[in-house]
């Protein structure tokens, strides 16, 4: 009975605390931006884990599709419901915005989604190193779009998810944005946990071992590539939808291909193939990036010659392809999460 | 008329230079290894630095006149950024292809390995900009209307050069041999007597050398220096050498100048803002069509 909802409870107790936390705002706001960032990044390396671990292809564009979720989420956000200079007055009643919030977020995973068909029609016939480039291109080109797209913005970024937040604060007074990152994070922690052990997921890692026998095993590899792709990328839209209220600014250079690199350092870090991992990675790389902070520049000599140090003596990474559970078995007896 | 389609053309050639160059040093050492060396984009950035630093001693320390500087310049700056490239090969993927890792993680050790040579940079120098000596003196020719210097016919030359003496080199002789022969089965060829890292070394010896001939000829060119030149031109050469077909010279050579062509053509047509969109999604459209690159060889998966 507790090992069946031990997760459960635990992870309310830990909304809890957190809601708590900056409710009484026991911990500064720095400290709750960074966790927040820690939300957002796992979203991103349990996603990309789908494409680059499960499935075994090499996708660097990840920030992409987090660059259109973002968008899409934060303009359709201050569209309804908050007064901005190119829209004009919100169209709805901003006492709404609390219960609109979630959709808007999921609205901008859904056009992620869409957009990662771009990267998923061509991987039908292109496989390897040319998938790879099919992906920086996309993320390219979807800056790029961004970039042009002078209403909202252009490169000069879009702004105003602020007031959205504050209105949701009228309503109830709590801390939303930290509430509906960790919500987020742990729905996109279940939906791919679900997702990699269902049927699908076999067919993903069949897919991964060898696609020509996988096909020939009766596994519909294009509608298992196509789900697969716009699950990973409509999540990373769901993450940027979230990093955009964070900062509360989005300009298209803050989703370049740095970005991406980032997230698949997150990805490798943490092993390919292992949920748990990345989940794992994602809260060490925040944590690395802030505390190495008042080394300035050479952070970022220090963190690269890590990864490299780690690569050289643990190529797989923190977890290797194992969950949790199957590297400390006696875990199993605590918990059950499916 | 003609003539802005023949100033165009030449623009498109010289920026198509960079690429070429720049995607040859990918393609070799991709022909070999399989491996995306994603730090040759920075080998390119730090052989321009090194170009920068050579031509300044022997400009102003030594004294010697431009162009005897300049013929000096060549090849210190290439045998030094060769250093750099094969040093990473040393330090950072031999260990790992020895325990015979997943050939992903060298590529994520190969993007760490480019942001340290970048940000060391970056560390080391400061963020400010060097302007880099001019070396010879530019002539400016004018042919019914078509605007050209000396510099860029050079430029162009020297990739057409390059591209000549590479093809020669993998095409005729034994260490070109031995560089198809790794490329097309790894674990034969050291039974044959054929010593692995050394062809390996070679291969980065002549992809960085290159580079740094690029980073020379693209500092003289556009004379501002700064740590994060190579990231960019990096990435878009390796797509210029996949969409050419990776592994292969002809292929990286002819996908450098058509990424050129297409970015100079969209400016010359539409706001220069357009240029990133429209060349990626030009080259995205032949990777639909021809899923392998335009020389590319599909190969049969075999179960």
């Amino acid at each position: 009975m507790l090992r069946r909802y031990s997760v459960h409870i635990l992870l309310i107790l830990a909304g809890g605390v957190l809601t708590y936390l900056a409710y009484e705002e026991l911990v500064s706001l720095y400290i709750l931006s960074v966790l927040m960032f820690m939300g957002v990044n796992v979203i991103l390396s349990a996603s990309l884990n789908l494409v680059n671990g499960y499935m075994g292809e090499f996708s660097c564009g990840h920030a992409g599709f987090m660059c259109v979720g973002a968008y899409v989420s934060s303009v359709l956000g201050v569209f309804l419901f908050a007064k901005d200079k190119v829209f004009g007055a919100p169209l709805l009643d901003p006492s709404l915005a609390l219960y609109a919030f979630p959709f808007i977020i999921l609205a901008g995973g859904v056009a992620a989604a869409v957009a990662g068909l771009l990267v998923a029609i061509p991987s039908y016939k292109t496989r390897g190193d040319y998938l790879a480039i099919i992906t920086i291109a996309a993320n390219y080109i979807i800056i790029s779009i961004i970039q042009n797209l002078g209403i909202i913005g252009g490169s000069r970024g879009f702004m105003g998810m602020k007031s959205v937040i504050s209105s949701m604060e009228d309503v109830v007074d709590l801390p939303w944005m930290p509430i509906w990152v960790f919500i987020f994070t742990v729905f996109t922690v279940w939906v791919l946990r679900r997702y990699v052990s269902s049927t699908f997921g076999k067919g993903v890692s069949a897919i991964c071992q060898d696609e020509v026998a996988a096909e020939i095993m009766s596994v519909n590899t294009n509608k298992i590539k196509t789900i697969s792709f716009m699950v990973s990328s409509g999540l990373a839209g769901v993450g940027g939808g979230l990093f955009a209220y964070v900062i509360g600014y989005v300009n298209p250079g803050s989703f370049n291909i740095l970005k991406s690199t980032e997230v698949l350092v997150m990805v490798y870090l943490g092993g390919m193939g292992s949920l748990s991992g990345s989940v794992l990675s994602a809260v060490l790389f925040t944590v690395l990036l802030e505390a190495l902070r008042p080394l300035q520049i050479i952070k970022w000599i220090v963190i690269p010659l890590l990864l490299v140090i780690l690569m050289q003596f643990r190529p797989e990474g923190i977890m290797g392809n194992k969950e949790l559970g199957d590297v400390f078995p006696w875990l199993k007896k605590f918990y059950k999460f499916k | 008329m003609l003539a802005n389609i023949l100033q165009n053309l030449i623009n498109a050639l010289q920026w198509g230079s960079f690429y070429a160059l720049i995607a040859l040093g990918y393609t070799l050492v991709y022909g070999v290894l399989t491996l995306i060396n994603f730090a040759h984009g920075d080998v390119f950035m730090v052989g321009a630095y090194i170009a920068f630093f050579v031509a300044t001693f022997l400009l102003t320390t030594i004294g010697l006149p431009g162009w005897a500087a300049l013929a000096l310049t060549i090849p210190l700056t290439m045998i030094l950024t060769s250093v750099v490239g094969v040093t990473l090969e040393r330090v950072a993927y031999r260990p790992l292809r020895r325990k015979g890792a997943n050939r992903l993680y060298v590529v994520i050790t190969a993007l760490m390995c480019g942001l340290i040579l970048e940000h060391a940079n970056l560390a080391i120098l400061g963020a400010s900009r060097k302007a880099f000596p001019p070396l010879i003196q530019e002539t400016v020719y004018n042919v019914g209307g078509v605007v050209f210097t000396n510099l860029k016919l050079g430029v162009i030359f020297t990739a057409i050069l390059t591209f000549l003496f590479l093809h020669w080199v993998v095409t005729k002789t034994r260490v070109g041999m031995a560089m198809r022969a790794i490329s097309y089965d790894k674990f034969a060829v050291p039974l044959m007597g054929i010593p692995l890292d050394h062809i390996i070394v070679v291969t980065f010896v002549l992809g960085s050398g290159f580079a740094g001939l690029a980073g020379l000829l693209f500092a003289m060119s556009y004379p501002v220096l700064e740590p994060y030149m190579g990231a960019l031109i990096g990435w878009k050469a390796f797509i210029a050498a996949v969409v050419g077909g990776i592994g292969d010279i002809r292929g990286a050579f002819l996908g450098g100048f058509l990424l050129g062509a297409v970015e100079i053509l969209v400016v010359a047509v539409f706001p220069s803002s357009y240029r990133d969109l429209f060349a990626f999604s030009v080259l995205l459209i032949i990777l639909v069509f021809k899923p392998t690159g335009l020389f590319g060889i599909a190969k049969t998966t075999k179960i």
